[in-house]
């Protein structure tokens, strides 16, 4: 694991050094599209004892660029086209950075795709001392056994999520407590390796620096769930375009990700097999007519579907509501029984809060919420992202909540795995032998 | 263009131009007409909007903050450095630059604001003016940027007879100095020669003659000059022997003598001389026929409790003389 904690560790240095500049980007490499926002950090944040900084903790840093370009050569919240993807980042940093005025070097990137699949992880050691210290807790975080996730995928994140010290669990920072057995439950994400390459190429490709990863489920969940459902349990249904993320907080940690490669875009290209019409046309009929509840009244409401071959019969073609309705219900209907297995076979109903959460772009369908509680459970809402300062009014819809949490992952990640120190026995031995090797030389 | 060359609005006017309707034939319209015409909801790709990868690059770089200032200030300044040392590397432009410069300087100089016509002194004599326009030798009419007046003040401060000076130009082109003239109070016989000093001690200016100032009393004497301030106490207390008086000596550069006529002496102390002195003018007045107007060569006080005379030698003969003729025995 020693490679994970040193490209992780580069990554957070690297963010480090981005908050002493004061400036960072976010980048959100969605299906449907790729925005950018421009964080300055100001430093006025201070903490207070509760734990909670003024305003929920993001008062330490504020939007002051955003941009939004249509995706290209993004499938399934995964590149499919280099170079495509390549120019639609530069596209949307380059006017993010013209509205915030000042050039970024450091990009913090979430995506959805890569087929994110979780891990619960569990380690147990002994205490050395009477009390644990952080050596103890970079042991029992060593300690867990890393299951086989297969070559090819990489870790995205590494969270201790409980640590239990004796016979009580749910300690959050055993440090300085006195115990016996220290034991941690650890919750681990793997995506494919080649997505995170291929980003990280492509954002290299646009001269940055690449200061963070995050699954945009994961991010989505920070910035849609509000605090006592991430702290009782609840799942977070993050729509986008070429996948919908799913990811389950408990006690304000992502206990469980999961994403299904399916999404709004599913659903354009199906209206636009259903009525024959090109993308773009059907894409907008989604968009200014669609629906999944049909009335009465939408057997009445026709919708001009148009074309442009110069056949006049062809070019005045119209549908009715319902037909659209009934062409969208479908496959939503699809993409939220697919979502009740994950949510199922991630043991879902034996959280104490079975709240969900729908948010994201696709999640804007009129009565998606009454289908979702038919098919998810009664406890659904529509999410829309946390406020945050300077956020320009066209970035504040549920299709931002992925940007808007990257913005509070930024400033307050979670500790992860490689924040903790590497316990002493694992420092790789050729750098002591060779500090002896120096001082046998020397004295 | 004319009307019937614009494509045809939708749904409209095209029913009408049907020849089903029975409307005129339509104008034909090939797609290769017009090429730039737009069309509504064209399937046509749109130009990439993305910035090529060298556009970027300049834009990030005009983003810059270092950059942008060097931009700003450091191009500018440079570009104006380089265009002046070019003009500036020919020596005829030079010339002409510093002749145009100098004469832009006494144009300003010249003007009549700023010249002074004459100098006007007030407060000394005629002999300390005719020095003060001698020493300051200023041919008028001179510019006002060319007087050095704190140099003038220092000269003009300089004559021996000047106790204080002030200076400026007054409107009109006036030079007005005002001067306070030190006044003499004593003549001062040194080993040069007669020199008037004023109350302070300061020189006023050299005596030919003592007769020019018979209304002065002479001190002499080493170490007279720097006690003029006593001597004048002391010539203030001897006022009754104005008549008699010819001056002071100063003895030892310790105490003061007080010359009379007739060779006499009024040796003062060093310490409280005055009292001393009024001492001597008292025993002077009580004293028969007068103290000092009797055969004295001396009045030594310079023991003030116990006063001494010196008499001369005929007085002392006629003393002993007379005392013996009231003891009865003959002189010798």
């Amino acid at each position: 694991m020693i490679e994970l904690y040193e490209s992780q560790r580069a990554m957070r240095n690297m963010r480090k050094a981005a908050m002493q500049r004061g400036v960072i980007a976010i980048l959100d490499v969605g299906s449907a599209k790729i925005a950018c926002l421009v964080l300055r950090f100001d430093g006025t944040e201070k903490s207070v004892d509760t734990g909670v900084g003024s305003l929920a903790g993001q008062s330490g840093f504020r939007v002051i660029g955003a941009a939004t370009t249509r995706s290209r050569g993004v499938r399934f919240g995964e590149i499919s086209a280099m170079g495509e993807t390549e120019r639609a980042i530069r596209t949307s940093l380059q006017s993010a950075q013209k509205m915030a005025g000042i050039r970024v070097d450091h990009v913090i990137a979430c995506f959805s795709g890569g087929g994110p699949r979780s891990y619960g992880l569990a380690g147990e050691v002994e205490v050395h001392g009477q009390t644990v210290d952080e050596q103890d807790v970079a042991r029992v975080l060593s300690s867990c056994d890393v299951p086989d996730f297969g070559a090819g995928r990489e870790v995205l994140h590494a969270q201790p999520v409980n640590f239990a010290l004796d016979h009580r669990s749910g300690l959050d920072d055993p440090r300085g407590q006195i115990g016996n057995n220290l034991s941690t439950d650890m919750h681990m994400l793997t995506v494919d390796a080649q997505a995170i390459q291929n980003l990280a190429h492509c954002v290299k490709r646009c001269d940055l620096e690449l200061a963070g990863l995050a699954s945009s489920a994961y991010v989505a969940g920070n910035a849609a769930l509000v605090e006592d459902e991430q702290q009782l349990g609840a799942a977070c249904i993050d729509m986008g375009g070429g996948a919908t993320g799913i990811s389950i907080f408990m006690k304000k940690h992502m206990i469980y990700s999961d994403a299904v490669r399916m999404g709004g875009d599913h659903v354009t290209s199906d209206i636009s097999m259903g009525l024959q019409v090109p993308m773009a046309m059907a894409e907008r009929i989604k968009t200014v007519h669609g629906g999944l509840v049909a009335t009465g009244m939408d057997d009445r409401e026709m919708i001009g579907i148009g074309g442009e071959t110069g056949d006049w019969e062809h070019d005045r073609r119209t549908a009715s509501r319902a037909e659209l309705i009934g062409i969208m219900r479908p496959r939503v209907e699809e993409i939220l029984e697919e979502v009740r297995v994950r949510l199922d076979a991630a043991g879902f109903e034996h959280l104490p809060s079975q709240q969900i959460v729908l948010t994201g772009g696709a999640s804007q369908i009129p009565g998606l919420d009454a289908l979702a509680s038919r098919i998810l459970g009664h406890q659904v809402r529509l999410g829309r992202p946390l406020r945050v300062h300077g956020l320009p009014q066209a970035v504040t819809g549920p299709g931002f909540s992925a940007a808007v949490g990257l913005c509070l992952f930024a400033a307050h990640p979670q500790d992860e795995w490689w924040d903790f120190d590497l316990p002493v026995d694992r420092y790789p031995a050729r750098s002591l032998k060779r500090a002896v090797k120096w001082f046998r030389d020397n004295w | 263009m004319s009307s019937l060359s614009d494509p045809p609005a939708k749904g409209r006017i095209f029913r009408a131009y049907h020849p089903a309707h029975g409307g005129p034939t339509p104008p034909v319209q090939t797609p290769q007409a017009r090429p730039n015409a737009p069309r509504p909801n064209s399937p046509r790709p749109k130009a990439d909007p993305a910035p090529s990868r060298w556009s970027y690059r300049m834009q990030r770089l005009m983003l810059t903050p270092m950059f942008r200032h060097m931009l700003r200030i450091g191009v500018p300044l440079a570009v104006t450095l380089l265009i002046g040392t070019i003009w500036l590397s020919d020596e005829t432009r030079r010339e002409a630059l510093n002749s145009k410069l100098v004469d832009m300087r006494v144009a300003i100089e010249q003007r009549d604001e700023f010249m002074v016509h004459m100098m006007r002194v007030d407060g000394a004599g005629l002999g300390v003016s005719e020095d003060i326009r001698e020493i300051l030798a200023v041919d008028f009419p001179v510019s006002s940027f060319h007087l050095d007046l704190d140099q003038i003040r220092e000269t003009i401060a300089g004559l021996d007879a000047v106790e204080r000076i002030s200076l400026r130009i007054k409107p009109g082109g006036v030079l007005q100095v005002n001067v306070v003239e030190r006044v003499p109070a004593v003549v001062w016989r040194s080993g040069q020669g007669l020199e008037l000093l004023d109350a302070q001690g300061f020189r006023v200016s050299a005596l030919a003659h003592r007769s020019e100032r018979p209304d002065l009393a002479v001190i002499a004497g080493d170490g007279a000059e720097t006690e003029v301030e006593e001597a004048l106490a002391i010539l203030a207390a001897a006022t009754p022997l104005n008549a008699r008086l010819r001056g002071l000596v100063r003895v030892g550069e310790r105490r003061w003598d007080l010359v009379l006529n007739r060779g006499q002496r009024i040796q003062l102390p060093a310490n409280q001389p005055v009292p001393a002195l009024e001492r001597v003018l008292a025993l002077d007045k009580i004293t028969p026929h007068g103290m000092l107007d009797r055969d004295l060569a001396v009045v030594d006080m310079r023991l003030p409790d116990r006063p001494t005379i010196r008499m001369n030698d005929n007085a002392v003969t006629e003393l002993r003389k007379i005392k013996a003729e009231e003891l009865g025995v003959r002189a010798k």
